[in-house]
């Protein structure tokens, strides 16, 4: 690797190259805290972790055998050592109550939530962009009060309403009252429906609120009049012009609901019984399967790292003034 | 304190509150009431369901399920608030730190508290729910832990803001230590917006707590919160769902007064509405100006008869312009004009005459609540008036006529390429392949004298400066090779050196092209410069219209004499304030019934008072709508010499 003075200058020159270091930076400093926080997570429970997860009935020789098995009689800094060490060739340890190991117990459940997660947000997404951009394009210039105002309304108490409550009200409407989906256990398309759904209409409510908002303060810009004095036609002002311009806000708060959305499958699959992370984090929990927990911390976390990063890097194309990129 | 009144008198402030008042007395009295009928065990009436004794059925050891949902509010909010209070005071602790502990240490909290508000508070309350234990005590460390990063955040902002002000820099100098500094300035500062944020934030910790609890991670039984209940009450919602929902249901109700409590609150204090927005506010404001303002008399004498035929080279005929506002305000009243082919006329007078209206007006830009009226607007002969259908309409306005606007910084689209902006004229009008629009746009930033042309068609704006910007502007709106470009104020926001080569080419491209050019500007002397032509406007009428050349010697009406006073020259004395206009422009919602600029003019007398003159032209065709316009001494219109309509202040 050489580096000249000339390849430095080309690197501090790039604003791409600097975003794309400094962006890369930041990620891995919260790895490592996050990876930090989840080796703590066994030191910091109160009592003995493993004689908590093997009951008081447990024989003490057992939990000798356990406490060396998982490394636990090591100085801390050794077992931290060992712990990166571990994660960096993809072990995570073994569970506890079933001795699986923890990479295979994610490995199971991972992706009924990723696609719980994926679905939910592409679906509130779909239904936030045409809705808020259709209302604003409604509402603009202070037209349709009443349409506003039931929009506005329905959109703050839908926002106030938990995934998992609503969860718990779409199964009475739907499967109680109506028979129409199973509710629990994952069955193909329709086991799909309630929970997506569930998930989906709350941060669809935000987002087309937010996006409404966004879009109706684009259309005051000036470049919006330019471009209704090239006389071009409505779609385009606002596809082409406005809507751009209104989702760089948006995306950041996209961002957010992404990773509350992964936050929300924990409670959601609850309620549906649903075969992922989220049920089993909190059996883990309750049974004190600390490795297991560790594990799925871990991948929570790393998940909405991702997801963050994601969201600047889509700033930062969809926006050539990005201050991500420049300052 | 009357802050607060006002809060309450909103609908939202009222139904908010009511909400909460219902929620938290029930958090008080319900346990002290029905305490014993919410914890009394009937084995002979296990998991029924909704009946006139129970009116939400039996649990599974019977029971009241109704009773147990009301009894349990109190724990719900109890942990709620207990959870934020904690919350908050983490947060005001690591918040402040900066603060009180100095840069380096600060600085280090700083970034745990970025990284930490990454994360969900869900994902927190999991990862501190794990760590405190099980139950309720875990549960409230918890949540009250995942909402102190937020509100971290908040304080630092706030404690940011405040610190900069002059007060506390004072303080600082003064000796004040941090720790008193903090308490007794700062804190107090950022108070309210605490009050109001914590007022929301204790709904979502509501929310959060049912969420644990219902996992089995809060509340343990016997003891029992909704989301507890919740969670019973799942497993039998097939055989009555009412023991699920009604829990639920309470939930959502709590948050949702704490929620919209915390938002009336923020509302009534002041913190800015995000909806709405500067158009709702215009709408109001006019509402507000009084109904029926006096319409000036002479609506059709002020159509002059000389500019208000069409003449075989108009490019652009305007006869009896208006545009109002709702609630009587009428900021063009009746203006005609034409403009000849390759001819440049100008649009002279102050911020509020109507001269950028009528420009938008003319241009059909205008959008409501803005309603335009007129006798006659023609472009190229066709009426603009009459619609031919939007397609049509919209072609034909889209290549005859172009606009340039006050702001290059503004008036770009930010995230499209600038070249892309400027082919899309001919690529949605004329139909042009992408390839030979992009070379035409090419070419049009040649023609506007911006160097490599084809390495700025690929930038965005914020990589042109401001006077490349506003002459690709120009090159835009001679895309589509227009008869007539309409610049309102191009140069107002450049600075001076700019404005000249701006000017230049906006005066070589009317040359070269032979385009007419409609030049608005609230400065005289450019427009005497550019135009063939000046128009001076004054509360939205045109009150002179006379040939460039004949401004410093022939401009008759006092506000135009005044305008030309204005302009500081080389022999102005020094010495001597800088002259102005007296006076303040007229209210385009409360207009006199005589001569609008009357009240400022030095010639007025009774009959300006009272009758409204009309535009009367000269033997050479200069026009002028003024009472007095033979007195004004026409050879001394020579720089401050006209003392009667200057005042020195």
């Amino acid at each position: 690797m050489t580096t000249s003075p000339r390849s430095l200058a080309v690197l501090a020159d790039n604003p791409w190259l600097r975003f794309a270091a400094r962006r890369l930076g930041q990620l891995l400093i919260s790895v490592l805290v996050l990876v930090t926080a989840s080796f703590l997570i066994i030191h910091l429970v109160p009592g003995d972790p493993v004689r908590a997860a093997l009951g008081i009935d447990a024989p003490q020789s057992l939990v000798a055998a356990r406490r060396h098995a998982l490394g636990l009689d090591d100085p801390i800094w050794l077992q931290y050592a060992h712990y990166l060490k571990n994660l960096v060739t993809g072990q995570m340890g073994t569970s506890i109550t079933s001795g699986l190991p923890v990479s295979e117990v994610i490995g199971q459940r991972l992706p009924a939530t990723l696609e719980l997660a994926v679905y939910s947000f592409i679906v509130s997404v779909g239904l936030a962009l045409p809705i808020g951009l259709g209302m604003a394009v409604l509402t603009r210039n202070g037209r349709r009060r009443a349409a506003e105002l039931s929009f506005t309304s329905a959109g703050v108490v839908l926002a106030a309403i938990p995934g998992f409550l609503l969860a718990v009200g779409l199964v009475y409407v739907f499967s109680v009252q109506l028979g129409w989906t199973p509710v629990a256990e994952e069955a193909g398309f329709t086991s799909f429906v309630l929970p997506v759904l569930a998930m989906a209409l709350g941060s669809a409510a935000v987002l087309a609120r937010i996006l409404r908002l966004e879009v109706l303060g684009a259309m005051q810009a000036d470049y919006v009049r330019t471009a209704r004095a090239k006389r071009l036609p409505s779609w385009r002002i606002y596809l082409v012009h406005v809507l751009p311009n209104a989702l760089t806000a948006t995306l950041t708060i996209c961002g957010l609901l992404l990773a509350a959305l992964i936050a929300g499958t924990v409670l959601v699959e609850n309620v549906f019984a649903w075969p992922g992370l989220g049920a089993t984090i909190v059996a883990s929990i309750l049974s004190k399967d600390y490795p297991v927990v560790q594990g799925i911390v871990l991948v929570y976390g790393i998940g909405v790292l991702l997801i963050n990063l994601a969201v600047d890097v889509a700033l930062a194309l969809l926006d050539p003034r990005s201050t991500i990129r420049e300052s | 304190m009357r802050r607060m009144k006002r809060v309450l008198r909103t609908p939202l402030g009222i139904s908010a509150s009511v909400l909460l008042g219902v929620v938290l007395v029930l958090a008080v009295f319900a346990p002290v009431l029905w305490g014993d009928k919410a914890s009394a065990i009937d084995t002979s009436a296990i998991l029924q369901g909704p009946s006139s004794a129970h009116w939400l059925g039996t649990n599974n050891l019977g029971q009241d399920v109704f009773y147990r949902v009301l009894v349990a509010t109190r724990l719900s909010v109890e942990l709620a608030l207990v959870a934020t209070a904690i919350g908050v005071a983490a947060g005001l602790v690591l918040g402040a730190a900066p603060l009180v502990l100095g840069a380096r240490l600060g600085r280090l909290v700083t970034a745990a508290v970025n990284i930490a508000v990454a994360f969900p508070a869900l994902l927190l309350a999991l990862f501190f729910a794990v760590i405190f234990g099980v139950g309720a005590r875990g549960a409230l460390l918890a949540i009250g832990f995942a909402t102190a990063p937020t509100f971290a955040r908040l304080t630092r902002t706030l404690v940011a803001g405040v610190a900069g002000l002059d007060y506390i820099a004072a303080a600082r100098v003064a000796g004040v230590s941090r720790i008193r500094l903090l308490t007794r300035h700062v804190l107090p500062n950022i108070g309210e917006t605490l009050v109001v944020n914590a007022t929301i934030a204790a709904g979502s910790a509501l929310l959060s707590f049912a969420g644990l609890s219902f996992l089995g991670l809060g509340v343990q039984a016997p003891a029992y919160d909704w989301g507890q209940l919740l969670s019973d009450g799942l497993d039998g919602i097939y055989i009555h769902p009412a023991a699920a929902l009604a829990p639920g249901v309470a939930v959502v109700v709590a948050g949702l007064a704490f929620n919209l409590f915390g938002e009336a609150l923020a509302l009534g204090l002041g913190v800015p509405e995000l909806a709405g927005g500067s158009v709702a506010r215009a709408a109001r404001a006019g509402r507000r100006a009084p109904a029926g303002a006096p319409l000036a008399a002479a609506a059709e004498e002020n159509s002059n008869p000389l500019l208000g035929t069409d003449r075989a080279d108009s490019v652009l005929v305007v006869r009896d312009l208006r545009v109002s506002f709702p609630g009587g305000v009428h900021p063009v009243r009746g203006v005609s004009f034409t403009v000849g082919r390759g001819e440049a006329v100008g649009v002279v007078g102050e911020s509020g005459s109507g001269k950028s209206l009528t420009a938008l007006a003319v241009a059909r830009l205008l959008e409501d609540p803005a309603q335009v009226s007129a006798g006659r607007l023609a472009l190229l002969g066709q009426d603009l008036t009459r619609d031919p259908g939007k397609r049509v309409r919209r072609q034909f306005l889209g290549t005859s006529l172009g606009m340039v606007f006050q702001d290059p910084m503004t008036s770009f689209n930010p995230v499209k390429r600038v070249g892309v902006q400027l082919a899309e004229v001919i690529r949605e009008h004329k139909g042009v392949s992408r390839r030979d629009a992009a070379a035409r746009a090419v070419e049009r930033l040649h023609a506007v004298r911006i160097p490599a042309p084809h390495r700025r068609y690929r930038q965005f704006p914020h990589e042109l400066s401001g006077g490349m910007r506003q002459r690709a502007m120009i090159g835009m709106a001679v895309m589509g090779s227009p008869a007539l470009v309409i610049a309102d104020e191009p140069t107002t926001a450049l600075d001076v050196t700019v404005q000249r080569q701006v000017l230049r080419l906006l005066k070589s491209i009317q040359a070269a092209d032979d385009v007419a050019l409609l030049f608005i500007s609230h400065d005289i002397t450019v427009v005497g410069q550019v135009c063939d032509r000046v128009l001076v406007m004054y509360a939205g009428r045109i009150v002179e219209n006379l040939p460039a050349a004949d401004l410093r010697t022939h401009a008759r009406h006092p506000y135009t004499r005044a305008l030309l006073a204005a302009v500081p020259s080389m022999h102005t004395d020094r010495e001597l304030p800088l002259a102005i206009v007296p006076g303040r422009p007229a209210d385009p919602a409360n207009l006199p019934a005589g001569c609008a600029f009357a009240s400022r003019c030095p010639l007025a007398d009774a009959k300006c008072a009272s009758a409204d003159p009309v535009l009367q032209a000269d033997d050479a065709g200069r026009e002028v709508a003024c009472w007095h316009a033979d007195r004004v001494p026409l050879a001394a219109v020579a720089d401050t010499e006209v003392p009667v309509v200057i005042s020195h202040e």
